[in-house]
């Protein structure tokens, strides 16, 4: 790949994604196009770019944007924010919600699956203290392919092992064939839909809780605003942020804050005037 | 150092599975099958034992049976390990008192998050 192919395309992933690759990821344009170019019969790389740039390119460039944005998940990933969910938001948001006793939960990047269905696994071990409350998942993410796996909620053997404590497995999956896959119970406490973060997603309504982790990793830093903004409008005021590992707000907006003591968890900054001030629900 | 004891009839998924322990910060020790193993625990307890299902003399089942019923023999923490992967296979395993399950073949995540499951690393 010549770096002029490789500076097609990493405009073409910033524009379509947000993907912002630097100079030294050409690496892993290589290893995830590489396949996809022979699935596609296309055969090369150099044949994949060439096709690219090329009228009537649309549907091979939402395969090779969901190529380049499909990552690795896992059940219960990380812990903390599963901790910090059954610990913190969800006691806080039952007591403030004791009226209308409805949350809604946004998954901002879901993959496969793993991370909703955590929470669901989570919220149907909690069905005594959160009875009677109605409890919306939304999960969505760029990729309609991962969306379809995550939808039939199927799993390896590897998958399942990898986060998942095996009390778990036994009570929430039915072995087929090699194969397992989540019961109906679990699946259908979760709503899929594909969606892109750089487009606008206020439509979506407010919410409680937002899990956004482990994609603005992805993003340049104009881009990371823009998005922590937006979900910052989206956010009831005594709501959360769920942000990864090595993400954080410090620097891109000042319209979330850190909980204390409770490692990748916000809150909307009071003091800051553009955060939902009155749960709105959803038109889904 | 936190101790390990590798119960396997395999000397290859031995060796591999000292390999990947001995690369998470674990002593190693190693038993043929449940009998050797249950010797070993009842001079010392390991903090945790990769445990074979299917074994000769006394299969892993047996073994976790006997374990549990020795002085401090609820102390460790038992990850089976095994092919057999159908849910009464795990129910029943869980009901003899293991704490975790590995499906054969396994990687050094899978080993590390288990452990980490049973609150080891």
């Amino acid at each position: 790949m010549t770096p002029h192919d490789y500076d097609f395309l990493r405009t073409l992933l910033k524009q379509r994604s947000g993907l912002a690759l630097s100079d030294e990821k050409q690496y892993l344009v290589e290893s995830r196009l590489t396949p996809l170019a022979r699935k596609t019969g296309l055969g090369t790389l150099d044949a994949l770019i060439q096709k690219l740039r090329g009228p009537d390119a649309e549907r091979l460039t939402v395969e090779v944007v969901e190529a380049m944005t499909t990552n690795e998940s896992f059940f219960f990933r990380d812990k903390t924010p599963f901790e910090n969910f059954r610990e913190v938001m969800l006691p806080a948001l039952k007591a403030a919600r004791a009226r209308d006793k409805r949350i809604r939960i946004w998954c901002a990047a879901a993959s496969a699956g793993q991370e909703p269905y955590s929470l669901a696994m989570t919220l149907k071990e909690m069905a005594r203290e959160v009875e009677g409350y109605r409890i919306d998942i939304l999960a969505t993410d760029i990729s309609t392919e991962i969306l379809e796996k995550a939808k039939s909620g199927i799993y390896s053997q590897f998958e399942v092992q990898r986060g998942l404590p095996i009390q778990y497995l036994v009570k929430y999956f039915t072995k087929i064939g090699e194969m397992w896959q989540i019961t109906p119970d679990i699946r259908a406490m979760v709503q899929y839909r594909p969606l892109n973060l750089l487009r606008d997603f206020s439509n979506l309504g407010s919410f409680d809780i937002v899990y956004c982790r482990n994609v603005l990793i992805y993003f340049d830093q104009p881009t990371k605003a823009d998005v922590l903004s937006r979900i910052g409008n989206i956010v009831t005021h005594d709501g959360y942020l769920s942000l990864g590992a090595a993400e954080t707000v410090i620097g891109l907006t000042d319209l979330f804050k850190s909980v204390p003591d409770r490692r990748g968890l916000y809150a909307p900054n009071k003091s800051v005037a553009n955060v939902v001030k009155f749960p709105s629900r959803s038109v889904a | 150092m936190k101790t390990c004891l590798v119960v396997d009839d395999s000397s290859v998924i031995r060796k591999v599975a000292r390999r990947i322990l001995e690369g998470l910060q674990f002593q190693i020790a190693e038993a043929e099958d449940g009998e050797q193993a249950l010797n070993a625990c009842q001079k010392l307890l390991p903090d945790a034992i990769l445990l074979d299902w299917n074994m000769p003399k006394m299969d892993g089942y047996e073994f976790l049976k006997a374990l549990r019923r020795l002085p401090g023999g609820d102390r460790p923490k038992v990850v089976f390990c095994t092919t057999e992967n159908d849910v009464a296979h795990i129910a029943r395993a869980l009901h003899a008192g293991a704490n975790e399950y590995i499906m054969k073949p396994f990687d050094k995540d899978i080993v590390e998050a288990k452990l980490q499951e049973v609150g080891l690393i």
